[in-house]
């Protein structure tokens, strides 16, 4: 009931949780049948991986221990653990939001028989959104697997991380649904690419945001990604103050918002 | 009595046979300043295959996906199953199969997962969904298939397991876009004889297509579209009585002009057609007038004498000239 009443406000229609879960059903029926897929999908935290090994000992052993505020000191490695499991998050989702969705809705003609059925469009910009989620928790969830095995993170502050990464998942599959559905060929996805690797590398992820001058430093406050990194950062190094809540606060709104605009634009597109 | 019957039959829907399950009235399709749907009037009765016949870009398309109820009106009145497509689209949908114009069947699935992942977009439960897709695959020849991947299957198997797809909600009615288009002579005769094995089960069907063909086999009753209007309506058989004479006979001339021939001709039948490489000569009777055609001079290359289709009254009420959609 909760569901359907949000889906009515977040989407501007019906919403039934039974038509959301068949729609990411299939979805996940692909990762259960091919073997290869699920590989696929898990080599997505790869990149993140990498640049853990290579940034994180490379410039680590430049830079040295890294003084937090209540004193301690970590390791460079630790302090950009975090920032990268919020960009695999970012990633996961992006991955399955942007090209793979925009191919079910450009060229599969996907969707189109999809609607034949009682689902509604905004059924399937949920279900989607439950499945892009999914792939990011999948890339999260491996990514702080390899941070507990390198010590990078304690059990119990991996498991505080998580719920975190999840909120990234969603705010960032959202982003990626409502964009898709203003993209015009594959060439526009060439400039989200772009995007996408600024929000990786300017988000906090490597250097603390102090460093940047200050109209830097507002520009990242504004962008998504950036919240992410605080709230993963936070959940593992802490503080949690707040600060934490705007990061919150500032995905959740952006989560909704881009559902929204997905929805609409999705049964705009498909019930002409 | 006026040959309606006191007490309908009914078939496994619970509806009675002939009841109207579609009705538009003065339908309108407009996308932007383009009229796809230009008022059309029809009523579609339950367990009958009722056809849009026309050429593409004629309307038929637009229509189906009112129907559908994946496309409001734009203006004019529809009701389906006697609901509103728009306000209760999602219920209307529940009980209808679509098979559409092109294949959209999901590629990186099973024909199996085909049909059981779509069965639950109707809610149908995992078990249900196993055993329908199992009957289906059955019914549109397939069961050897079940594991195999889309891609691989020939057009006609795609087109196949996509009408098996249409039937996963056990509708009431199917719509078919072009059912047989692109398919060969076998494949096609294939979906025919489905097609009307789901007929005699009771199920309403509603196709387009621009095979006379096809439309004279499968469908009791049938409407004609050119430019977004309805042209005419009723039996296929009825349509070529009331448009065309009952025989034409084509004659080919070697190397002639076409037109003089023609003139040569005024008279015998009903009327004289001209075409690029052979004259029509429509009559009820061609055997009788084929003589009077050498005693006036002409020594036709090649002659034939058939009976009138539909396709006859097609070309009649929409023309010959050819139009780029």
């Amino acid at each position: 009931m909760v569901a359907v009443m949000l889906g009515r406000v977040v989407a501007g229609d019906v919403v039934r949780p039974a038509h959301v879960g068949a729609v990411t059903a299939r979805d996940l029926t692909l990762i259960r049948s091919a073997g290869s897929y699920f590989w696929l999908v898990l080599s997505g935290f790869a990149e993140p991986l990498l640049y853990l090994l290579a940034v994180g000992w490379g410039v680590g052993s430049l830079v040295g221990a890294i003084p937090l505020e209540d004193g301690r000191s970590i390791s460079y490695q630790a302090f950009i653990a975090p920032a990268l499991l919020a960009t695999s998050a970012m990633n996961g989702a992006l991955a399955e939001a942007t090209i793979n969705f925009f191919a079910k809705l450009r060229y599969l003609k996907h969707y189109d028989s999809v609607l034949n059925t009682p689902v509604t469009p905004a059924e399937v910009a949920f279900g989607e959104l439950m499945w892009a989620t999914i792939r990011g928790a999948l890339y999260s969830g491996a990514f702080l697997l390899v941070m507990i095995m390198m010590g990078l993170v304690t059990p119990w502050a991996a498991l505080a991380a998580f719920p975190a990464a999840l909120l990234i998942c969603l705010a960032f599959s959202a982003v990626g649904l409502a964009m898709s559905t203003f993209m015009r060929d594959w060439s526009d996805f060439e400039y989200s690419g772009v995007v996408q690797f600024a929000l990786f590398v300017f988000s906090g992820t490597f250097v603390p945001l102090s460093v940047f001058p200050e109209p830097a430093r507002i520009l990242v406050e504004l962008t998504p990604l950036y919240h992410g990194v605080e709230l993963t950062r936070a959940m593992t190094l802490g503080p949690l103050d707040s600060t934490s809540l705007v990061n919150l606060l500032y995905l959740l709104v952006l989560m909704v918002a881009a559902t929204a605009v997905a929805a609409r634009r999705m049964r705009r597109r498909l019930r002409r | 009595m006026t040959g309606i019957s006191a007490t309908p039959a009914v078939h496994g829907h619970g509806l009675a046979t002939g009841e109207p399950v579609v009705r538009a009235r003065s339908l309108v399709k407009r996308f932007g300043d383009i009229t796809a749907v230009d008022g059309v009037d029809f009523t579609i009765r339950s367990g009958e295959a009722f056809g849009f016949l026309g050429r593409n870009g004629a309307g038929k398309t637009s229509t189906m996906r009112m129907i559908g109820c994946v496309s409001p009106p734009s203006d004019g009145r529809l009701t389906v199953l006697g609901m509103d497509p728009v306000r209760e689209g999602a219920s209307v949908r529940a009980r209808l199969g679509v098979c559409p114009q092109e294949d959209n069947l999901d590629l990186e699935l099973t024909a199996r997962q085909n049909l059981t992942t779509y069965a639950r977009y109707f809610r149908i439960t995992r078990a249900e969904a196993r055993r329908r897709a199992d009957d289906l695959l059955r019914f549109v020849q397939l069961d050897d298939r079940a594991a195999s991947k889309v891609e691989p299957l020939s057009g006609g198997m795609k087109r196949r397991l996509t009408i098996a797809r249409a039937l996963i909600n056990d509708p009431e009615i199917v719509l078919l876009d072009e059912p047989t288009t692109g398919l060969d002579p076998q494949a096609r005769h294939l979906v025919w004889e489905r097609l009307f094995q789901l007929k005699q089960r009771g199920i309403t069907l509603v196709l387009t297509t621009h095979y006379m063909e096809e439309a004279e086999q499968l469908c009791d009753r049938l409407v004609i579209m050119d430019g977004g209007r309805i042209v005419a309506q009723d039996a296929p058989r009825a349509l070529i009585d009331a448009h065309c004479t009952k025989e034409v006979v084509e004659l080919r001339f070697a190397a002639e002009d076409h037109e003089s021939c023609a003139d040569k001709l005024v008279g015998i039948g009903s009327h004289v057609e001209v075409l690029p490489d052979r004259l029509l000569l429509y009559t009820d009777d061609g055997d009788a007038i084929v003589p009077t055609v050498y005693e006036r001079g002409l020594r036709p290359s090649g002659v034939l004498v058939r009976r009138s289709g539909l396709e006859d009254v097609f070309l009649h009420l929409t023309g010959r000239t050819l139009v780029e959609a």
